[in-house]
């Protein structure tokens, strides 16, 4: 009997480690630009060839400009995004309380808006909201990632966990099914990366414009055939979350130039 | 809109420099239909010139097969300290502009 006993727990000892093979060790995560060709980390590495800092640019006028009912800029009440803004963007989605839920940077954005300048929330993936959160998250370039540590998000980062396990669409895949266990390998002609999402929000050249790490999950999606989250939901924002996390300490390279 | 501009603030006279520039633009082909089957009409940058000292340097016609943003790069001869001056025309009336300076020694 205490033979069985040992036996069925080396047994369970011994299987425990397979399934959790899909997780990538911390020192073996890599970021989206390693996978890259030489031309397009010259793009994302030159300032001035990097289309995403057009974004940030329209961004930094959009950060002065008064706006809504209040006729608050952003600048107003955070002056020099500069320095207010370092570091931010690599800590959310971050929890808001009177919510009780973790926000996105584009929620706190439109929630920044409708409370303290009294203006219409902008529309997800709309060119004015992309170029402010591609501006706050620009100053936290080389900056690591945080997200997730706050205690109380805890449940939606193991939520997001479960979402990036659970198979979903007509291909009955999981996020983990490609971007743990088959990263480096090719799908098509494209390297699968290991989806760390460090340089959101990113230009694609695919997309030939700027797009929120949002856009970038409901086309992976669309690709498994399954019924994409809609923007915002707690779902994507959850599957963010996790993500953020699962990038913890890698640096921030936004803007982001991918394939 | 927003123009990205890269000349070296100075070079020596006679050198050969190069000039990249990134302007922002949807660069809308004219070819693509929305979900209910309207065409989008076409909006680009038809045209691109480049003055040094107010003489022109370098012209170039875009067409729809240009990718959103358009990156130009290009080099020339430069003798004397001044300005360049960049301007993008196209579809709608279109129209921008940006400016550089250099030193030459």
């Amino acid at each position: 009997m205490m033979l069985w006993r040992a036996i069925v727990a080396a047994v369970l000892v011994g299987a425990a480690p397979a399934l959790l093979a899909g997780e990538i060790a911390s020192d073996a995560r890599r970021s989206g630009y390693s996978f890259m060709g030489p031309d397009t980390r010259i793009m994302q590495d030159d300032d001035t060839s990097n289309p995403g800092m057009l974004f940030v640019l329209d961004g930094e006028t959009s950060w002065g400009r008064t706006t809504g009912n209040a006729n608050k800029a952003c600048a107003d009440c955070h002056g020099d995004a500069k320095t207010s803004m370092k570091g931010i963007a690599a800590r959310y989605p971050a929890f808001d309380k009177t919510l009780g839920r973790p926000v996105t940077l584009d929620q706190r954005i439109n929630l920044c808006r409708a409370n303290h300048q009294q203006a219409t929330p902008l529309p997800y993936e709309s060119r004015d909201l992309l170029v402010l959160s591609a501006y706050v998250a620009h100053q936290s370039r080389g900056v690591a990632i945080t997200a997730g540590d706050d205690p109380q998000l805890t449940p939606f980062v193991a939520q997001g966990h479960d979402l990036f396990m659970q198979r979903e669409g007509q291909l009955n895949l999981a996020c983990t099914n490609c971007h743990d266990d088959n990263f480096d390998k090719r799908l098509a002609g494209a390297p699968i990366t290991q989806g760390q999402p460090t340089g959101y929000p990113l230009y694609r050249l695919e997309w030939q414009t700027l797009g929120s790490i949002e856009r970038r999950l409901r086309s992976c999606m669309t690709g498994v055939r399954a019924q994409p989250f809609d923007y915002g939901s707690p779902e994507l924002v959850a599957l963010e979350l996790y993500l953020m996390s699962r990038a913890r300490g890698m640096p921030m390279e936004t803007p982001a130039v991918r394939p | 809109m927003a123009a990205l501009i890269n000349v070296p603030a100075r070079a020596n006279a006679g050198d050969i420099i190069e000039i990249r520039t990134l302007t922002s633009h949807i660069m809308e082909t004219g070819f693509r239909h929305t979900a209910d089957g309207k065409l989008v009409p076409r909006d680009i940058i038809t045209n691109f010139t480049c003055r040094y000292n107010g003489v022109e340097i370098f012209r170039a016609d875009l067409f729809p097969a240009i990718a959103a943003n358009p990156y130009l790069s290009f080099f020339t001869v430069v003798n004397e300290s001044g300005k360049f001056e960049f301007e993008w025309i196209g579809d709608n009336g279109y129209s921008t502009t940006a400016s550089a300076s250099i030193t030459v020694e």
